[in-house]
């Protein structure tokens, strides 16, 4: 590891001001310090936020929930709330990482970790991502664990998170603060950036910008269910999974939220899939014409081939699932 | 930077460079060196400490982050001639071959059983408000952190059900 400064900061005001002069927020640590172990990241100084006040889960004045990015992945999990009214959140949650790390890692940092691209992490090799301009080594090499959707000629990364496809099914958003003072909201779809020809710049945050908290808007009418498939049973990141909410009125679909992890820079979601689902009955046609419409852009890179065919298989499975057992 | 901290029960004062991770002022400056070093990246699990009760990588943690934090590592669950149930349980059941990863594998079980206890469900429990049951499946995926080279995993799989047999 590199040289580095380190603060415990009091107030989120001030470790905002210190991260704006070149400091690196650090919580959980546990994607950061393996980084930073690698010189894959090398911040010039740590402002420890883990003494500011974001730890509480409350509720909120419309029936959702505001998560404070200090939140461990374990407790957000286990909260009662969470596992009776968004499950879906829950479910992604225990199907990421292992006990040790969901107790470290944060609601916060759980969004802003870093793809688990080979060659981000490979400092031999160059990678758009790491060094701008030096070139992306994924797309004609190791790319089975990376993106169909969204990518650039620039860079094929995939987002590793399970919480923040969850999230974006169930519409969370993000509140913020910056170094001035003052605060933002943004839409996870917002919060992200795709590649495009900066693949470094993977959020809209400024420097100094923290992450204070995520808001669940209220509970979801249907049933959900967050589908992960991987190359082994744990511990491992997703190939491609599928968080879904859907619910049946007199036999039609009257909503589908569906948010894909594994295929793209960012937790996917395609707001046309979801339509061409809204007031149809349940087919396995209806199905594969949802795939349809969300692979239509989908390319491959050799490697990673498989994972169009395999969203494809893994989107009609949830759907079949959803609809089924809220037919019961 | 100065950092105040309980290790087994002991209150520690250790000024060390801020790169320094739990686990290696552990190992290198309190001579604790039953927590073990493997991948140094949390793929592992042989570094697996408590901290405040909760199981963690002692690898990817700073130990300056731990001001206050109380930490047991596998010294402070039992020592020869006063094993914890899950010590005795690996002993008895042959939960090991070459012993690495068992520190961490003690520790981690020692947390996961609290987990369960506590209500927590994981990934293969099927109803999430319901109380889960210690089953091998269970165990497997609340275990997954912690790697054997040796592949052990029948036997400590048999020593963790034993062990929280005793405790229940």
């Amino acid at each position: 590891m590199r040289p580095f400064g380190y603060t415990r900061a009091d107030t989120s005001e001030s470790a905002a001001r210190q991260a704006a002069s070149g400091g690196t927020f650090i919580a959980g640590g546990t994607n950061l310090l393996d980084l930073m172990k690698l010189e894959v990241m090398a911040p010039e100084a740590l402002i420890d936020i883990n003494r500011l006040d974001l730890g509480a889960i409350e509720e909120t004045d419309d029936g959702g929930l505001r998560i404070g990015a200090l939140v461990s992945n374990s407790d957000l999990a286990n909260d009662a709330r969470i596992r009776k009214d968004w499950p879906v959140l829950s479910r992604a949650l225990l199907a990421g990482a292992s006990g040790q790390l969901r107790n470290k890692a944060t609601t916060g940092g759980n969004l802003l970790q870093r793809t688990r691209c080979l060659y981000f992490y490979d400092r031999a090799m160059p990678c758009n991502k790491r060094e701008p301009g030096a070139g992306c080594s994924a797309k004609d090499g190791f790319n089975r664990i990376l993106a169909v959707l969204g990518t650039s000629e620039h860079c094929i990364a995939a987002h590793p998170s399970d919480m923040a496809v969850a999230m974006r099914a169930l519409g969370a958003e993000v509140e913020t603060l910056k170094e001035n003072g003052s605060t933002r909201r943004l839409t996870l779809d917002n919060l992200y950036l795709l590649p495009g020809d900066r693949p470094d710049q993977e959020t809209v945050l400024e420097p100094g910008e923290l992450i204070t908290a995520v808001v669940l808007p209220a509970p979801v009418d249907g049933k959900q269910t967050y589908r992960k498939v991987r190359d082994r049973a744990s511990y491992a990141f997703a190939l491609v999974s599928v968080a879904g909410i859907a619910k049946l009125e007199n036999g039609r679909i009257a909503r589908a939220n569906l948010a894909f992890g594994g295929l793209a820079p960012k937790p996917w979601r395609n707001a046309e899939v979801e339509a061409l689902l809204t007031g149809e009955a349940p087919s396995e046609d209806l199905f594969n014409k949802a795939a349809d419409l969300l692979l239509a852009e989908a390319q491959g890179y050799g490697a990673n081939d498989f994972k169009i065919p395999l969203a494809r298989r893994t989107l009609v499975s949830v759907l079949n699932e959803l609809t089924q057992e809220a037919q019961q | 930077m100065e950092t105040n901290l309980t290790i087994n029960g002991t209150e520690q004062r250790l000024d060390l460079d801020p790169r320094t991770t739990l686990l290696d002022a552990l190992r290198h400056h309190l001579g604790l060196t039953g927590s073990k070093k493997g991948c140094d990246h949390g793929q592992c699990g042989a570094c697996t400490v408590m901290v405040n009760g909760r199981r963690i990588n002692a690898c990817l943690t700073l130990v300056c982050m731990h001001d206050g934090d109380e930490v047991t590592t596998i010294e402070g669950l039992g020592q020869p001639g006063n094993l914890s149930p899950l010590q005795e349980a690996f002993v008895n059941e042959d939960g090991f071959q070459c012993g690495y990863c068992t520190p961490g594998q003690i520790c981690s079980a020692t947390a996961m059983l609290k987990e369960i206890s506590d209500g927590w469900p994981s990934h293969v429990t099927d109803d999430l408000d319901g109380k889960a049951k210690l089953t091998a499946e269970e165990i497997s995926e609340r275990m997954s952190g912690n790697l054997c080279r040796c592949s052990a995993y029948p036997n400590i799989v048999e020593a963790i059900r034993k062990a929280a047999g005793e405790n229940t």
